[in-house]
Formats: C-alpha cells, structure tokens, sequence
C-alpha cells in the first residue's frame, strides 16, 4: 500500500533503482512541502543523485511510488512529466548548466521561451530574476566571459524563471569557494522560500546543509530522516 | 569569543587601551561589544583583571573622577603592556590536539556493549547540524563580527561532522579490532 505523509507536494515510497548488478535505491523513502528546503546528504554513490533524478521524473524507478501533489508519476504520460518537469519544476546542478552560445538573459529567459513565452516578456522577467540573484548587470554577456559564482547565480535565476514548486538541487555549490558557495545558497534559499518553492537540495557538504529545514541521510541506497532519529 | 574568555580576557582589555586610556567601564562595553556577543564579562572580571594589570606594571592609573558614587579610575597601558600584547598577538596559539572525544569514547563503548554505534552517530550528526543550521541563521541576520564568529564555529562543527561520517562507514572495522 502507498504512504505519503499528509500535505506532502512530493513523496516517494519504497523507491527501488537498480543499474544492473549495481543497486542504487534500496526502498528509499522521500517527502517535502511546499515551502520546505530538504537537505539530501550522503557519501559518494550511496543513491542521493538517483534519488533526485527518480522524484525529478528524469529516471524511472524500478519498483516503489512517487507522488506530486498527490497525483501518481507512474500513471503520466512522458509528454506529461516532460511538461512538469518545464513548468513545475526548476533544476541547478554543478557544472556546465548554461547555454555558451546565448547571452545570459538569455539564458534565464530560455524555460519561459520554451514554454512559449514571447521573447521581450521571458527577458523582461529574466531580468527581474538576475537582479534578485544581483547578476543584472551581466545580461548582456556570454557564460563564458563571467566566473564560476557569477554564472551559478545565473543558472539559479534560470531555476527559478518558471516559478517551480519545487527546485532541485544537485551540488550547487560543488564548484565554487566557500564564500560564492555560501552568497549562492543564500541567494537561493532566500528566492525559494520567498516563492514558497520546495528545495531538494542534494549535498554532501554540511555548510550546504545547514541552509535546510530537515535533512535525509541516504545510505546503500536507504534513507534516513534525521527528524526522526533524534 | 568563548576562545577569548577562556584565552586571556587581560591581553584582550589591554589591547583595547591601546587606542587610550578608558574607564573599566568603558573598557567593559568595548569588550562586550567585539568579543562578548554571547558572554559579557562582569564588572568583577574586570576589575579583578585590572588590578592585577596594575600590580604587574602593565597599565598604571591615568586619573580618577570622583562622582557621587564610587571612585572611577580612568586606566593607560604602559610600554610594558604594549610589549606584553606585541609578544601575545606575534606568538601562535597551540592547536587544540582533539584527542580526548567523548564522541570515540562512545562509539567503542557501544561497540563492546554490542549496542547500535551507527544510531549513536547519526543522534550525534543530527544534533550538529542542528547548531550548524542555528549558526547559519545567526550569520544570515549578523553582521561581519557576527558571520566571522560563527564561521569559526561552523568550520569546527563541520569537521566533527565530516568525522561522524568517516567513523560511520569505518564502523564495521572498528568492531572488529574492539573485538580483539
């Protein structure tokens, strides 16, 4: 039988993910809120970055439920979590996110085009991202004429563009210093809850996830809620 | 600052006389305010601090105003004192060795009792990152003083972290040498 905890938007339950001879999800249990920033921590290849791409509906489970917001992602049709994935949701990872060959307004305004957007009303509201990032001022320039910090705040803009209920994610400070890393969850944190978004925020660094609201351990492919441990 | 406080509250409040002479009052409130965020000091802190700055030639008594209530004694630091913080701040603190955790403690004790060490880390690990996300707070509202000291205090919370971890993927071969 499915569980997922009461007002969840996004639960998972008995995830189970496998890539060949290797498992990676081993009855991994997941949920989140509106409004709610969850740390995902864990060592190297113990299933956090699967764990996301399964809740993101990018890597089909091989057994076990996902919800969002209350309806069961199994029973969508591809066209329909590729249009979730679009509109519901936003995505910072690591590297190399931005389009080298557009600008960075253009880059922020890119989901919003994608979704149909007319291309002065995607910018117009790109704008107003990058200057809440406080990247206005490189709207004009390429990815590859500002630094690592500058672009990654460019790509959180981009996260958010589409206001996503829920925002993922993957190391997003992996790349940069302590001090851009730290100015980049903050920035982040700070739109996503303005937004009431929920952050899946898969981190293997404490700082990082000291900017959550709870945090799950996920272990041999299990997880862990530390809400409950204590 | 509990590093201070537990350092030398007398370097500290000499090194404030540097920029001239003060009150203990006065001296007090600076103190309070760069380095007492959390833990102000006592008026007796001080005075007993200053006095014994006094008998040892370190400051001298610059003036005293007489008010309606007690004697206020307005201090300097003298060449000495100067020479006394220069050699303080020029010479390094010892690292703290870190060799005596209750935490490794625990973890073997559990392990020879047969009870659950990973349970015990992962209590532990929450309770840390529960001060680490207080901390985080804290620096966010802060201001430079303020994020400065609490960096100091994440940096340590996340190597006890970061040791949490290492000890809980090391958990099966430290129960077998406790075994032994």
């Amino acid at each position: 039988m499915t569980t997922h905890p009461a007002g969840s938007l996004l639960a998972a339950h008995e995830l189970r993910k496998a890539y060949g001879p290797t498992t990676a999800l081993d009855g991994a249990e997941f949920s989140i809120h509106p409004g709610e920033v969850v740390a995902v921590m864990g060592p190297s290849g113990s299933g956090k970055s699967t764990l996301l791409h399964c809740l993101a509906g990018i890597v089909p489970p091989d057994s076990g439920s996902i919800t969002y917001n209350g309806q069961e992602m199994a029973t969508m049709s591809d066209a329909q979590r590729s249009a979730l994935r679009r509109s519901e949701f936003g995505f910072v990872f690591q590297f190399g996110q931005l389009v080298p060959e557009l600008t960075c307004v253009e880059n922020v305004a890119l989901p919003l085009r994608l979704n149909g957007t007319h291309r002065k009303e995607a910018e117009r509201a790109a704008l107003t991202w990058m200057q809440r990032l406080e990247v206005d001022d490189l709207a004009k320039k390429r990815p590859g004429e500002v630094s690592g910090g500058q672009g990654q705040r460019v790509a959180v803009a981009r996260s958010l563009v589409t206001n996503p209920r829920v925002l993922f994610a993957d190391e997003p400070t992996g790349a940069l210093d302590s001090l851009n890393g730290e100015r980049v969850m903050e920035l982040l944190t700070e739109a996503a809850r303005s937004t009431n978004a929920a952050v899946v925020l898969v981190t293997h660094e404490a700082r990082v996830a000291a900017y959550s609201d709870r945090e799950i351990v996920v272990r041999d492919g299990k997880s862990k809620d530390m809400e409950r441990v204590v | 600052m509990c590093t201070v406080l537990r350092m030398s509250i007398g370097h500290t409040l000499l090194g404030l006389l540097e920029s001239g002479p003060r009150h203990g009052y006065d001296l007090k409130r600076a103190f309070d305010e760069k380095f007492g965020h959390d833990r102000p000091l006592h008026y007796g802190q001080v005075y007993s601090t200053m006095s014994r700055l006094l008998k040892n030639g370190l400051v001298e008594v610059d003036g005293i105003e007489a008010g309606g209530g007690p004697e206020r004694k307005r201090y300097a630091i003298t060449d000495a004192g100067i020479t006394d913080v220069q050699k303080w701040l020029a010479t390094p603190e010892k690292p703290e060795p870190y060799l005596q955790s209750t935490l490794y403690t625990k973890v073997v004790l559990a392990l020879l009792t047969h009870r659950n060490a990973a349970e015990i880390l992962d209590v532990q690990r929450s309770e840390h990152l529960r001060s680490m996300r207080i901390l985080t707070d804290r620096k966010r509202k802060g201001d430079l003083a303020d994020q400065l000291i609490c960096d100091h205090a994440l940096f340590h919370l996340e190597a006890d972290l970061r040791w949490l971890e290492l000890t809980a993927a090391r958990l099966d071969k430290l129960a077998e040498v406790v075994a032994k």
